[in-house]
């Protein structure tokens, strides 16, 4: 099973020079870590910025600085702060390239619930919906069974709908799919786990290829 | 023309019980320290709160929730809060939880003169719940309507005694949108500079939507999550 950080590193595969993109709080925040040596992108924050560094070094913290999961970061060369109404504006538009974000559930027709759980946690959906309803290209970063071992990737999510069938691929601790006409479809596997181990994780419609590489780094 | 006021208490003295305000900034990120203090001191109650956070427990908005002084808050979220999510799910504080984009154009809609927009946000969800949907070449949208808010409470970086303001990086958020949505619109600042001073390609927003300027003081800016990386010897 892929750790934490492997499936952000595998989630960097997807990254393109010169792409705009959101990356979600938790593990889409890591995605960062790995852009490819010699490749650019630039990272959209919500809250109002276009192109954002990394966490500063101890002591130059500055509070008027933050990202959407109020960290905080620095600038880089060409960075851009605006308003919340043109960042949301940037990212209806379809001028972000990509989005990725976490997920509770995801359902075999792209559907995706992530803001809530009635009676548990009322924190609210941020710009998760508005991202889900805009972005042209939207990567799942997700666990893909619950703790107590229930299956995360769904024939339909049970929870409360962030977006209807916006979600074009998930990377799970398991493997790769993408999501099309046919449900998931099995691209990758996790070093060591067999097709029959995630056939046996995933509720929704799964349609495994003749051939399911595992994945490499 | 001069909309400066003394201070925070002198500025909020026609707020009352039951309005609706605005209060800008993302987490604590650029929100209205002194007017928030001061609304607190007045201890004003059943007020309608559009933010797109609730603060945190002992700051911010926060603070007013402490006093009981919310009865409803309009937010996109509000995690962080653990006095927050008591009083929510006790039943004493009613929230309406909206799409963070859809906050942020609702109240520039309001700033543009516009009664309503359309947004995809939220389509299919229990947020379009009500709500007047319109397809547009072939894509469903909500019908999402201007905010209408006695008061916007607002913090820029800097400003001139005829209101005109200039925000500091990530501070900005929903601070100039609320700006221009308010009925009457209170704006706090960390240096208030003559007019003239600002350079008139550079402001952010124009005065003739600022009714009351004042200095603020002792800014705590507080770091909701302070994240840093060690130095490399």
């Amino acid at each position: 099973m892929l750790n934490k950080e492997q499936i952000a590193q595998r989630i960097a595969h997807e990254l393109r020079n010169g792409m705009y993109v959101n990356l979600g709080i938790g593990i889409p925040t890591l995605v960062a870590n790995y852009v490819p040596e010699g490749m650019t992108i630039v990272l959209q924050s919500e809250n109002g910025l276009l192109g954002m560094g990394p966490f500063p070094f101890d002591g130059e913290e500055d509070p008027d600085l933050i990202n959407a999961g109020k960290q905080t970061i620095t600038t880089i060369p060409g960075s851009v702060f605006f308003d919340s109404a043109m960042s949301f504006g940037m990212i209806r538009a379809g001028k972000v390239d990509l989005t990725v974000l976490g997920a509770m559930e995801v359902a075999d027709n792209g559907d995706i619930a992530n803001w809530k759980i009635p009676g548990k946690m009322v924190k609210g959906m941020g710009g998760a919906m508005d991202l889900v309803a805009s972005a042209k290209n939207i990567i799942v970063a997700m666990q893909h069974c619950s703790r107590d071992g229930k299956s995360k990737l769904l024939s339909s999510c049970s929870l409360p709908i962030t977006g209807l069938a916006c979600v074009k691929k998930v990377v799970s601790d398991l493997g790769v799919f993408d999501i099309d006409h046919r449900g998931f479809v099995l691209l990758e596997r996790a070093p060591g786990i067999s097709v029959e181990t995630i056939v046996n994780a995933t509720e929704g419609r799964l349609h495994v290829p003749d051939q399911v590489p595992e994945m490499t780094f | 023309m001069n909309k400066v006021v003394q201070n925070a208490q002198e500025a909020i003295f026609d707020i009352q019980d039951g309005m609706t305000l605005m209060l800008g900034g993302f987490g604590l990120c650029g929100i209205p320290e002194n007017l928030i203090e001061a609304l607190v001191n007045k201890g004003l109650k059943n007020l309608t709160c559009i933010s797109n956070n609730a603060g945190v427990d002992d700051f911010g908005i926060g603070l007013m929730l402490q006093g009981k002084q919310v009865k409803k808050m309009i937010s996109s979220y509000v995690g962080e809060n653990a006095e927050f999510e008591r009083q929510l799910l006790s039943g004493e504080l009613e929230v309406e939880l909206i799409p963070q984009g859809t906050l942020a154009t609702r109240c520039m809609a309001a700033g543009y003169g516009m009664p309503a927009v359309f947004t995809p946000a939220g389509v299919g969800t229990e947020v379009a719940h009500g709500k007047e949907t319109r397809v547009f070449n072939g894509k469903t949208y909500l019908m999402e309507h201007a905010f209408d808010s006695d008061f916007a409470l607002v913090k820029a970086w800097k400003g001139d005694t005829q209101g005109n303001l200039i925000f500091r990086a990530t501070a900005r958020n929903f601070n100039p949108l609320m700006a221009m949505a308010g009925k009457i619109t209170i704006v706090e600042v960390e240096e208030l500079l003559p007019a003239g001073e600002l350079d008139p390609d550079q402001i952010h927003t124009p005065g003739i939507y600022v009714h009351r300027i004042f200095q603020g003081l002792n800014y705590e800016k507080r770091i909701e999550q302070r994240t840093v990386k060690p130095r490399q010897d």
